[in-house]
């Protein structure tokens, strides 16, 4: 009984950093999925993000402002791993890694050589706070951040359909092709890698918030959960959810379900110092299968193909 | 119309893959001009259409579109003078992107790409349209990703792209090539009517010299870079696999030259 009310109590938490981090994640998708690369600068700019409005709140600006100004500093580390890349021809992952490892001292120095700053929810007004995630009032962090995801996917919408969108579509459906439409694919992939850290800042801005502090190591490992609740939510959503608007949704349920089951884990008795050991095999299990699917699906294709004479096409 | 002028272009110099597989070539076009071009494996003909598209810088000459110098542009800005079809019926093609949209990406080459939507109502009329000329039934179909169409299909609709703006210059490579007889005698026939249609400027490459002969009003042979045969004209209209052959061989001297360009 006692598991069942102490988990029943931590949902709320759990769906609270789900959405948080479901707009992590959403970053992570217009990389990994849109643009097909990935891209490692997350780690970095997560904490960027949130050491940028920890700071910025400290210092007396409005957090709405601070949650803005915190995009824009992710927009900067997407440029900068954009610009690595395709004007300095380093491989994608080498040029997340470079701007990543950057970051840890540009963090420091926005914090001001601190490792970690705190953010009482009592001195400051804040967009979410968790002190407040159980209680039935209007500062229930639950309502908001579910709007916020829903104008999040909204823009994102949009801004795919459009013909600036659509390029980048098309950049990481085929570069090839779309260097033959015309279309800057450099431009594109700095761009889309803009976007995607400007939206890892800004869930890392509200990540802040809502625990009521920053942390230089608040990003690591973060690509990987972004990952995860990208897979969770391609595997449970994926023949349900083919319209674009709805996969960006099901990116965000992914992560909610991700910090569901680790709450379930955790009240099992699980160490916490497993997780990420856990998290990290989880996501390679799930990356795994569709290639050893195709290679099966592959071989298949063969011996039928020699029965019929080899004559498949 | 086309203009070019002692194209080199050596791949991996200074390494043991140094292959020149450009040297001083040198090629007109008129506007209006259906050029085939033919020759064996390696002999440059890619290289030719890849130049002029700017997938890679050439070493030396230049390339002029219209009274455009193009030689110095990248590949995306060189998009607004042409129309490109591939070997590969996958490289054509976005293939998670579906039918409407491949051709709204299509219509706005050499474009600014805005805030605008990337797909109106209106144009999904005009590519209703397009597409049913194409008779292959793709019309019915505009929201399918392009990644479940075969092979013939996608080159239809990658040739329907590459002309959907009108280009300058339209640059076909062996686009046939991976397709079944049948398929690429139909996407070959579509080819010919959307150039005369449209009175395209096109170059093709094919390695079937029959098609070589009959399609365009000019052809030329490639052999180690270089254009080693051009036949234009009425001669191009008289001009038989016989004559061909026998031409190469006055040029090349053995028969097994010959046989390794032309039947590779
Ligand atoms: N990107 C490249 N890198 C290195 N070598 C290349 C490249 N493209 C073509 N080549 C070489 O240049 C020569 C001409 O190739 P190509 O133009 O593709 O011939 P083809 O006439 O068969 O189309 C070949 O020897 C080929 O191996
Ligand atoms: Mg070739």
């Amino acid at each position: 009984m006692t598991f069942f009310s102490s988990l029943l109590s931590s949902l709320p938490g759990a769906a609270a950093q789900g959405l948080i981090w479901g707009i992590m994640a959403i970053g992570v998708y217009l990389t990994f999925r849109i643009l097909d690369v990935a891209d490692l600068t997350v780690d970095g700019t997560l904490a960027t993000g949130g050491a940028t409005a920890v700071m910025l709140i400290r210092a007396g600006v409005d957090h709405r402002l601070a949650l803005l100004v915190a995009f824009a500093v992710g927009l900067i580390c997407g440029l900068c791993t954009g610009l690595l890349h395709t004007r300095c021809g380093i491989p994608a992952i080498l040029s997340g890694i470079l701007t990543q490892l950057a970051l840890y001292s540009v963090n420091l120095r926005i914090m001001g050589n601190k490792a970690n700053q705190a953010l009482s929810v009592d001195k400051y007004p804040l967009t979410v706070s968790q002190r407040f995630v159980r209680e039935l009032s209007l500062k229930n962090p639950l309502p908001l951040l579910l709007i916020i995801t829903v104008c999040v996917i909204a823009l994102l919408y949009w801004f795919f359909g459009t013909e600036k969108g659509s390029s980048i579509r098309a950049t990481g459906a085929n570069p090839a092709m779309a260097r033959a439409q015309g279309i800057d694919t450099r431009a594109c992939n700095v761009l889309g890698l803009m976007l995607s850290n400007g939206l890892v800042a800004f869930s890392g801005a509200l990540l802040a918030q809502y625990q009521g502090s920053s942390d230089i190591n608040m990003g690591r490992g973060s690509i990987v959960i972004g990952l995860a609740a990208v897979i969770i939510g391609e595997v449970i959503f994926g023949k349900l959810f083919v319209n674009f608007a709805l996969k960006l949704l099901a990116v965000s349920f992914g992560a909610i379900i991700y910090y569901f089951v680790l709450q379930i884990v955790l009240q099992l008795g699980l160490n916490t110092n497993d997780l990420k050991l856990i998290t990290a095999a989880i996501v390679a299990l799930f990356l795994a299968v569709p290639y050893w699917k195709s290679r099966i699906h592959r071989q298949n294709h063969k011996t039928a193909g020699a029965a019929k004479g080899g004559t498949s096409c | 119309m086309l203009k070019l002028e002692h194209l080199c272009k050596t791949f991996n110099p200074g390494t043991v893959n140094e292959k020149k597989a450009l040297s001083d070539l040198n090629l007109h076009l008129a506007e209006g001009d259906f050029l085939t071009v033919i020759g064996g494996n390696g002999a440059g003909k890619s290289t030719m259409l890849n130049a002029v598209a700017g997938t890679f810088p050439v070493d030396e000459g230049r390339i002029l579109i219209g009274s455009n110098d193009v030689t110095r542009l990248p590949e995306h800005k060189r998009a607004a003078y042409i129309g490109r079809v591939f070997q590969d019926p996958m490289m054509g093609t976005a293939p998670t992107m579906q039918i409407d949209e491949n051709l709204a990406l299509a219509a706005r080459r050499g474009a600014r790409r805005g805030l605008k939507w990337g797909l109106s109502r209106e144009e999904k009329e005009v590519y209703f349209a397009k597409l049913k000329e194409l008779g292959l039934g793709l019309e019915d179909r505009m929201t399918s990703k392009v990644g479940l169409l075969s092979g013939g299909q996608r080159q239809a609709l990658t040739l329907l792209m590459a002309s959907l703006k009108r280009p300058r210059l339209l640059l076909l490579d062996e686009h046939t090539a991976a397709l079944d007889p049948a398929t690429a005698a139909k996407v070959l026939e579509i080819s010919d009517r959307i150039i005369r249609e449209n009175h395209l400027t096109c170059m093709m490459i094919t390695h079937n010299m029959r098609d070589a002969i009959t399609y365009g009003n000019r052809l030329i042979m490639m052999n180690e870079g270089r254009i080693i045969l051009d036949i234009a004209g009425e001669e191009k209209k008289q001009l038989t696999k016989r004559d061909l052959l026998d031409r190469f061989a006055a040029l090349a001297g053995t028969q097994e030259e010959t046989d390794a360009v032309l039947l590779s």
